[in-house]
């Protein structure tokens, strides 16, 4: 056993884990935070996204004790923790209203993944979110809503007026 | 899934890695950015009994220039810093170009360019740019350390000339002197996949004419492939020449057969991808 310490979403966190438990599962199972989600499970799917030292990875394909010392973000930390919708993330509250999910399955990555490509461009075309999106794979939206979403939330982040999304 | 249980060692400096490596030998794994070595554990495909993690190692990690006309890579700066340095992007824009082909974002932020060179998949793109480049890599062991041509490293599929008991500690490429033109043709059925065919194509212009030329091929068969017939076809040519010489871009390959193409399509795709990254590199 190995003893990692991460900060997971603003809190410190710190267990004895086996070398071999991958990030995904510290989070899942250890923590209990089940929010982020294992897809694929093989680093393709992208649902496993979240945000190490600021930088989005697939936590199926990290193992803990890579993590030691980060800082871990995930879906759960988004929302302001407050009651309601008044709360939530730019990217949540546009995946809502631009209709971005239906399953819902590869949302948290999907989110997390988005929040990662608008922080290196904080003002992405189509193009841009559909090739930096290439590494989460949705199977029911067929994408078109979730380049709304992107740049929606986009555009709010960035303190523009709010403007209706044509993709 | 899980990987199968294994010893974990955490060196925090080249030394220490090395005599990790000498202590376990062949019973243990090198874990760069882990992701060529984790989803080969996870499908136990890979069960190694110690794991030697670089991701604490000091020193390896940054972008220099050596003084020979030569950029210093450090083998654990991980692919996104590789697009993104200044002396890369100056001095050798085609490796920083084909790094952002490789996987998608999120690989990009914990793949390595020493882990991707060091697993030696012929599929991979790294290991074509740096054959096409003339680079190499620094190795280190007990004995000290060692410079490996690309022309020499990649040996077979998954083999490299690396020993048990070496890592890699740099990679090493030319600064590009004069007017470079480059592109890869990546050839992929779905976006982020690895490669069925990739072509690297670059030519040096000079007053109309293809003064050099370097063509790279990416999984056309267990090593990553340098096409110096047609490198030979198009030196001193004028860029009308590259359609007869990139249909020399499959002489000598003996591509493998699977889910996704037949030999013969390979070999196919290698002609077209490398006259279309060669007209493309003309300009």
């Amino acid at each position: 056993m190995t003893k990692v310490e991460i900060t997971v979403d603003g809190t410190s966190t710190e267990h004895e884990v086996e070398p071999r438990l991958l990030l995904v599962h510290y989070l899942r199972d250890v923590l209990g935070r089940t929010g982020t989600n294992v897809g694929c499970d093989t680093s393709n799917c992208g649902a496993c996204t979240i945000h190490m030292d600021g930088q989005s990875v697939k936590s199926c394909t990290v193992l803990a004790v890579q993590a030691d010392g980060s800082t871990v973000d995930t879906v759960e930390g988004l929302a302001d923790p407050v009651e309601g919708e008044a709360g939530w993330h730019p990217l949540q509250r546009a995946f809502h209203e631009e209709h971005g999910l239906q399953c819902g399955y590869c949302t948290p990555g999907m989110i997390m993944a988005s929040k990662g490509l608008i922080e290196d461009n904080p003002n992405p075309s189509e193009k841009e979110i559909r090739d930096g999106l290439e590494g989460n794979l949705c199977r029911c939206t067929g994408y078109q809503n979730i380049v709304k979403a992107v740049q929606s939330a986009a555009a709010e982040m960035r303190g523009d007026t709010k403007v209706e999304v044509e993709v | 899934m899980i990987p199968a249980t294994f010893e974990y060692v955490r060196p925090s400096s080249i030394d220490e890695a090395v005599a990790a490596l000498a202590e376990h030998g062949d019973e243990a794994k090198l874990l760069a950015g882990g992701h060529s070595l984790l989803p080969l554990m996870k499908l136990r495909l890979a069960a190694p009994e110690v794991v030697i993690d670089l991701g604490r190692v000091d020193g390896l990690r940054g972008v220099s220039e050596v003084g020979d006309g030569r950029l210093a890579i450090g083998a654990m700066t991980p692919h996104y810093k590789v697009m993104a340095d200044p002396l890369i992007r100056e001095h050798c824009g085609v490796l920083a170009d084909v790094t952002a082909k490789v996987g998608d974002a999120q690989v990009r932020h914990r793949g390595t360019i020493g882990g991707a060179l060091a697993h030696g998949d012929s599929a991979g793109d790294l290991p074509a740019v740096l054959l096409a480049l003339g680079g190499s890599v620094i190795a280190q062991g007990p004995g000290g350390t060692r410079e490996i041509e690309a022309a020499d490293f990649f040996v077979d599929y998954l083999t490299t000339a690396l020993s048990d008991d070496e890592l890699v500690t740099e990679v090493r490429v030319p600064k590009l002197v004069g007017d470079w033109g480059w592109r890869y043709e990546k050839f992929s059925r779905v976006a982020q996949a690895w490669a069925i065919v990739g072509a690297l194509g670059m030519v040096k212009r000079s007053n109309g004419h293809i003064e050099e030329a370097r063509v790279g091929l990416t999984n056309m068969g267990t090593r990553p492939v340098r096409c110096t017939a047609t490198e030979d076809a198009i030196r001193g040519q004028s860029p009308d020449a590259i359609e007869d010489a990139a249909a020399h871009a499959s002489d000598g390959t003996s591509p493998s057969s699977d889910l996704n193409a037949t030999a013969e399509f390979r070999q196919h795709l290698a002609r077209v991808l490398t006259k279309r990254a060669l007209t493309a590199a003309v300009g």
